[in-house]
């Protein structure tokens, strides 16, 4: 039995409208809050029942906690593979979480709650990871909302609490507030002028880190850059929240400049290329997943810098989510070989591009 | 291309500086760049950094926990910390804490949690939630062993208390 999306509230998609600041560059904000129930083993040293009963704890305390009253609790751990990878495609579980890390097997009593705007993932690295999860920057609405869940649901589950460390987590990197603020952000025109080198390693020296698309350990793909604080200790959540958005507004500012100087320096090449990315993806018939992902880049690009209109950020985004192999699994209600994949991917970007106002009439 | 640090390993870690507006090319492995606190999430980090860490910190300050101190709940030792870089359960925070507490200071720049302070669930919401869980667990076994007249009793118990 195939999961049933339109369960999810939203679809677990709202975080892909395109609304919110600077959506433009950036896709989403997420913001995760790691928490433990004191009186259990964390998860990787906890047994299966002490694991069940962490989730059955969160299940109780769900009719009080507002975010969650019209919730829907997922068990990760009996989900087929692919509907686990569809979970973690729309960036509602992590690999971790959905077993798909290769050297892990799934865990037993690994869900996820899927709330309004929020979520809350059981058994993770931590028993409990709060996220909320916006479109564009928006790290003061996420934050507050994420805060909203952890006072409700601490309000029910006791916490494992330390008055000097802090929210005690499995891992010592995330322990004290035990929040990562992260924003997904496009840097085509700084990956394209070569400037990416020096923000990165900017990045690193004012206590922020980077990662790919899909979170630790994933590659950067179609000049998706996931920025996020490195610690979590020592500063309160507003202030590294804070601080993410100062260096965000600066990463953003930066990316400007970059497109500004590609289109005065280069702009019939940057023209070209660009339309290329469109061409193809409006006329191939099979892409991979890198490709999809890079000609959607330097389509996004060209909406951008205005050299491509009546496309909505919105389908450009539902663009990225759709294109990924469960998805296009999903879709075609059956198991797909990556050559298939690779047909129906194409067949996907094309009706979507076609259903949308055509830019070169 | 051998690391520029050690001269011994594979250079995997290849970045871009920018120090004092010099620009500068380097090429390390993956532990002297974890040494020098260079982050190479991209490529996956590896899970022992803390390990290292660790050992770095019980060598200078003197191990004020030895290797196979356990943790009285989950009976965890630093060694097992050391090769996961993952605590076992919350006591383990007191049972390591002098350790723990220069890990933290190097890995976090700081031990000190000035965020929102947490105030735990009064002790008769805490009560509510075990007892209903345990009712829950109760009326699960007994449908699970179609004693369908206790079921009920249970059923009604756990209405009552919610």
């Amino acid at each position: 039995m195939m999961l049933d999306l339109t369960l999810l509230p939203d679809g677990g998609m709202g975080w892909l409208d395109g609304s919110g600041e600077h959506a433009d560059v950036v896709l989403s904000t997420r913001i995760r809050l790691a928490r433990n129930v004191e009186g259990y083993a964390f998860t990787g040293r906890a047994r299966e029942g002490e694991r069940l009963r962490v989730l059955q704890q969160v299940r109780d305390a769900m009719p009080h906690v507002g975010s969650l009253r019209g919730g829907v609790v997922l068990r990760v751990d009996e989900l087929a593979p692919n509907d686990r990878q569809l979970l973690h495609e729309r960036h509602l579980v992590s690999r971790e979480l959905a077993g798909l890390e290769s050297h892990q097997t799934l865990r037993g009593g690994a869900a996820v709650v899927l709330g309004e705007g929020v979520g809350v993932m059981v058994n993770e690295e931590d028993h409990l990871r709060l996220q909320a999860l916006r479109s564009g920057l928006e790290v003061g609405r996420a934050l507050g909302a994420v805060e909203r869940l952890d006072r409700e649901l601490g309000g029910r589950l006791p916490y494992a609490y330390h008055d000097d460390f802090g929210f005690l987590t499995a891992c010592p990197t995330n322990t004290g507030t035990g929040m990562r603020a992260s924003v997904l952000i496009h840097l085509p025109g700084l990956v394209l002028t070569k400037e990416i080198a020096k923000v990165l390693a900017g990045l690193q020296t004012m206590g922020l880190t980077y990662r790919g698309l899909y979170g630790e350990g994933s590659e950067v793909v179609g000049n998706f850059f996931q920025i996020s604080n490195q610690t979590t200790l020592g500063r309160t959540e507003e202030e590294l929240a804070d601080h993410l958005v100062r260096v965000v507004r600066h990463v953003i500012q930066r990316e400007h400049e970059a497109r500004r100087v590609l289109w005065r320096d280069a702009g019939y090449i940057i023209e070209d290329k660009l339309w290329r990315a469109y061409g193809t993806l409006r006329f191939a018939r099979s892409l991979t997943f890198d490709e999809a992902m890079n000609y959607l880049s330097g389509v996004r690009l060209a909406v951008g810098l205005k050299l491509i209109s009546g496309l909505s950020v919105y389908t450009l985004n539902k663009l990225l989510i759709f294109c990924q192999s469960a998805h296009l699994a999903y879709a075609e209600g059956r198991a797909l070989t990556e050559s298939e994949a690779n047909v129906a991917r194409a067949r996907y970007v094309r009706q979507a591009l076609e259903a949308e106002a055509d830019p070169t009439a | 291309m051998l690391c520029e640090a050690c001269r011994e390993l594979d250079a995997s870690v290849h970045l871009t500086q920018a120090v004092e507006g010099e620009v500068r090319q380097r090429h390390l492995c993956a532990k002297c760049a974890a040494e020098q606190g260079i982050e190479t999430t991209v490529t996956a980090p590896p899970k022992n950094v803390l390990g290292e860490f660790l050992q770095a910190v019980q060598q200078q300050a003197g191990a004020t926990a030895s290797d196979s101190t356990r943790c009285t709940y989950c009976a965890m030792t630093l060694r097992d910390f050391r090769s996961t870089g993952r605590l076992g359960c919350s006591r383990c925070y007191a049972t390591f804490e002098p350790s723990l507490r220069e890990l933290l200071r190097r890995v976090q720049g700081s031990a000190k949690h000035v965020g929102r302070r947490y105030v735990p669930p009064e002790p008769e919401v805490l009560e509510r939630a075990t007892t209903i869980g345990e009712l829950r667990d109760r009326l699960r076994r007994a449908v699970e062993n179609e004693d369908f007249e206790v079921a009920a009793t249970l059923r009604d118990k756990i209405r009552d208390v919610e």
